[in-house]
């Protein structure tokens, strides 16, 4: 299938999601249950694409073991989201070094 | 306040969201081009979608083949906080927010873009949060066509250490909360687990589908467990 396709469907699908409730809602959401599970769809999501796959994100599941203890344990103490993303990165590039 | 004023102002607050952008893009160009696309395609994506964890996930469908469908819902599951970002944010908008403006501003609300506007004082006007879409915008096209386009000078040492990257970004999206709330903790090692019963006792479940049933699934049972009582969006 063509990539541009995919491409597409992707813009229009995240566009939509944007647009229609900015542009045509105005109502609350009233149900507790579906605003709770609105509230932890992003957690539940970003923490089911992280793990496992952010292992074999480097080539190297030991670097990326490394990164990965890096990124938690700077994230534990609250530093943004920059500082932990590139810490994570140079911990796996610094521990290929010796590998 | 004047348009100009008013713009200026937006691309003001936009530039540390542009400049964290920036960085965290060139990761997602460089995955993009290390799972197949073209800098073209990587560029075109970032311009169209403006969003890191949906941005990944589609590549993932595009790299596997997976179906039209299965994009779909990936973007519908990982992008449906958007929709709880808008209705919040409709409540605050100025009058001069048109159906045009409106639907205009849309495509730029993104976690960090929603999260500046929504911490304001005074309703948001559409010149305020264009400048700060344009800035934003600016830093996460640009990251990717750099990350697309100069991940295959670097060394493979440095660019497979930048693999990580997004994935450093998500851990600490999701680990503040989650030291916070035990609900949210719950959440995110609920999500995990099933992830990895997934992908090792499920090998052949695509892994887009499989982010979407492991999210539903402990969303659900952080929803069961632990209710939301706050209006907080």
């Amino acid at each position: 299938m063509s990539v541009a396709i995919y491409i597409a469907v992707m813009a229009g699908v995240t566009y939509l999601i944007r647009a229609l409730p900015f542009g045509f809602f105005q109502k609350k959401i009233k149900s507790q249950f579906l605003r709770s599970f609105l509230y932890y769809i992003p957690y539940t999501v970003l923490s089911a694409m992280t793990f496992p796959a952010i292992l074999y994100s480097t080539g190297s599941t030991v670097t990326a073991a490394v990164g990965t203890g890096v990124a938690l344990i700077l994230a534990y103490f609250g530093l943004p989201l920059i500082v932990v993303a590139l810490a994570a990165s140079l911990a796996a590039f610094l521990t290929g070094l010796f590998l | 306040m004047k348009t100009g004023a008013l713009f200026r102002r937006g691309m003001l607050h936009g530039i540390p969201i542009g400049l964290g952008y920036l960085s965290v893009s060139f990761g997602f160009g460089i995955l993009a081009v290390k799972s197949g696309l073209s800098t073209l395609q990587a560029t075109l994506i970032s311009l169209l979608n403006l969003t890191s964890a949906g941005q990944t996930a589609g590549v993932g469908v595009i790299t596997a083949g997976g179906s039209l469908a299965e994009m779909a819902l990936v973007q519908l599951t990982i992008n449906i906080r958007y929709a709880l970002m808008a209705l919040s944010l409709s409540q605050k908008l100025s009058p001069r927010f048109s159906l045009p403006h409106r639907l205009a501003a849309a495509y730029g609300i993104t976690d960090e873009i929603f999260g500046v506007c929504a911490a304001r004082q005074e309703p948001i006007e559409p010149p305020y949060m264009y400048g700060m879409i344009l800035v934003a915008t600016a830093g996460w096209v640009s990251g990717t066509f750099l990350g697309a386009f100069a991940g295959s000078l670097l060394p493979p040492r440095i660019t497979a250490a930048l693999g990580i990257l997004l994935y450093g970004m998500f851990i600490a999206i999701i680990i503040p909360p989650a030291k916070k709330h035990k609900s949210i903790l719950f959440a995110v090692l609920c999500a995990a687990a099933l992830s990895i019963v997934c992908k090792y006792a499920l090998p052949m479940l695509s892994e887009g589908f499989a982010v979407i049933i492991c999210g539903i699934a402990a969303s659900v049972a952080a929803a069961l467990l632990f209710p939301r009582k706050e209006d907080a969006a």
